[in-house]
């Protein structure tokens, strides 16, 4: 209730902001903001971890209309073919296809950037609905942006042999401050609170009492913030380094470290190369056990909710195939991600010791910018 | 410790809010729009590729507990 | 904890918004206002010989300072090109200041944009500061006499149409 209370405070002190950010937006100069610009991509991704398999394309179209409003149209497609430690030891491989479509718009008013937009998932088994509200506001001479969004989804919730059964409903609360402090130099801080409510497991999982397994029993709220630090700048000519921290916490106990450090450079005019390392560390939310002692009221062998850490490598390369400037530009891009997920408290029932794994995360995608 | 924290934090909090207040007047964008140049450049964008980004924070967010101040646009979509 | 850290980020996030609010409201153009005198500049062009502002006393001049690394600046190049072919011969003058710090990226792009107008290169932004530009691009237009009559920061579809409506009138001084 409390937490519930807490993060209505917080929407409206989004609210109040959001009043600020529009009377900002009528105080200031003639200067304008950018649209975001035309682009058009398409992607191959893939992930490979764990047991779980997910592949597929991913289209996106933005352009912008008049020079006022920057419409984009997307969508995301995973075919999922899931052996999963969990599946595997309590069920069969299942095979299925997820779709995802967006679209938004973008509309510049002065200094500041509105962007309305809104998603649908598809799945046999889960539906899932959101709409996005970011305001974006340049001030200070362009040296400081303030960027505040809002996220209302709503969930239905299934299971193949009984179809939809229930719901759930998620808000998200965004206020994020990029500040450019040199000429070389930005670092922007960004906070986030997360609210759910409803059904909030799987309705396939089970966890393990005094060794038996029974139907999971989540809570049916969840209310979690998080809390990023980030900065950027050049370091030498055409080469940049970044670093950002992230601090996660929330209703049900769960507290969690995100550290990436990440290094970019031009190579000659037509190469583009990235390369970061990924840390993350996770404390278990409380009613989380890999095999519970106790009759508790809510208990969970989620092992996403359990204590681990992983790190992650990734690089990613992009190839400027055609360029003109001012009109168009063209771009083949590769990205690859290598990381490690070691658990503290969740067993492999097949062999008995913690659980790990390695996951390969791979897109390849041609990117147009107009 | 906690004593020692809240005391740091309280004085951030004054801090912050009387440097805001006390430079107020005085205080100019020191860097002009005709100094951008370097951050104009790809290398120093925090989002380049958005589809990218989403596709990576959706791995995330399924693999792992956290959800949030990503900086990047759009909600996942918090399936199972 | 938490009710604690939450304070402490509405304090942060108020007192910031406070600040640029103060801040937003002090943004205004100090040193340049219209009907002022056009500060004298000497800069070079393209191609060689140096060029002063001060030599076009008796023509009307738009100043247009641009970069290769902006956006809007590359979009506004080709409306600055019509409008110098179109009026060139009535006594208008063009002049787009660079400021990029590689000038051979400005002659670069100048050529492959086909800019028709002088393009004087201001690379160490001594012109920039005189002018105290606050926007990319800035656009300045100045009269016969050489007082600064408009000044226009940005670049928005349709600034073109102002700025053929400004050019003809104070070509009718």
């Amino acid at each position: 209730m409390a937490a519930i209370d807490g993060v209505r405070r917080f929407g409206t002190l989004i609210a109040r902001l959001l009043g600020l950010a529009g009377g900002l937006a009528a105080v200031g100069s003639a200067k304008a903001v950018d649209l975001p610009e035309n682009r058009a991509d398409l992607m191959f991704h893939g992930y490979d971890g764990g047991g779980v398999r997910a592949t597929g394309p991913a289209l996106l179209v933005r352009k912008s209309m008049l020079d006022r409003v920057s419409l984009s149209a997307s969508y995301y497609a995973d075919m999922v073919s899931n052996a999963s430690i969990d599946v595997v030891t309590q069920a069969s491989p299942y095979k299925e296809t997820r779709n995802e479509y967006a679209v938004g718009a973008d509309y510049a008013v002065r200094d500041a950037l509105i962007s309305l937009s809104a998603s649908t998932s598809r799945e046999p088994d889960y539906q899932a609905d959101a709409v996005n509200l970011d305001v974006s506001q340049e001030t200070f001479g362009g040296m400081t942006t303030v960027a505040l969004g809002f996220t209302r989804a709503r969930d239905k919730v299934g299971r193949k042999d009984i179809g939809f059964f229930d719901r759930a409903s998620h808000w998200r609360y965004r206020v994020g401050v990029t500040q450019i402090l040199t000429p070389r130099w930005l670092a922007s801080i960004n906070a986030e609170a997360v609210s759910d409510d409803g059904f909030l497991g799987s309705p396939y999982r089970a966890a393990r009492v005094f060794g038996a397994l029974v139907p999971e029993r989540n809570p049916r709220t969840r209310s979690g913030r998080a809390v990023k630090l980030r900065t950027i700048g050049e370091i030498a000519d055409r080469q940049s380094v970044r670093a950002e921290y992230r601090y996660y916490w929330d209703t049900w106990d769960i507290r969690s470290h995100t550290a990436e450090a990440g290094y970019a450079r031009h190579f000659g005019e037509q190469w583009l190369a990235d390369a970061y390392l990924r840390y993350y560390s996770q404390r278990r939310a409380l009613f989380y056990s890999d095999n519970a002692t106790a009759e508790t009221l809510y208990v969970s062998r989620n092992r996403q909710l359990g204590t681990f850490s992983s790190v992650g490598l990734g690089a990613k390369l992009a190839y400027t195939w055609k360029r003109v400037p001012g009109q168009y530009e063209v771009r083949l891009q590769g990205a690859l991600e290598r990381s490690r997920f070691d658990f503290t408290d969740f067993t492999d029932i097949r062999t008995g010791s913690p659980y790990a794994y390695d996951a390969n995360v791979v897109q390849v995608f041609v990117s147009a910018t107009f | 410790m906690k004593r020692a924290l809240s005391i740091v934090r309280n004085a951030a909090a004054v801090l912050l809010a009387f440097a805001a207040l006390a430079g107020c007047a005085r205080l100019q964008p020191w860097v002009k729009p005709y100094e951008r140049e370097r951050l104009a450049d790809p290398v120093m964008k925090l989002q380049r590729d958005g589809l990218s980004d989403k596709h990576f924070e959706h791995v995330r967010e399924v693999r792992e507990g956290s959800r949030g101040a990503t900086g990047v646009q759009g909600g996942g979509c918090g399936c199972n | 904890m938490n009710v604690k850290l939450q304070t402490l980020l509405r304090c942060a996030a108020g007192a910031w918004l406070a600040a640029a609010l103060g801040l937003a409201a002090g943004d205004a153009d100090a040193t340049l206002a219209a009907a002022s005198k056009a500060p004298d500049f000497t800069l070079p062009v393209i191609g060689g010989a140096n060029l002063r502002l001060q030599e076009q006393r008796g023509r009307v001049v738009m100043v247009n300072f641009w970069a290769t690394w902006c956006g809007p600046c590359r979009v506004e190049m080709p409306h600055l090109n019509r409008l110098y072919d179109k009026y060139r011969g009535s006594g208008f003058v063009l002049l787009g200041v660079n400021i990029d710090e590689e000038p051979r990226k400005a002659a670069d792009l100048a050529a492959k944009l086909g800019l028709r107008f002088p393009v004087l290169l201001d690379a160490d932004k001594k012109v920039s500061r005189l002018y105290d530009l606050t926007a990319m691009p800035s656009t300045v237009l100045i009269d016969r006499d050489g007082r600064v009559r408009y000044i226009h920061r940005g670049y928005r579809d349709g600034f073109e149409d102002t700025y053929e409506k400004q050019i003809r009138e104070l070509l009718k001084e």
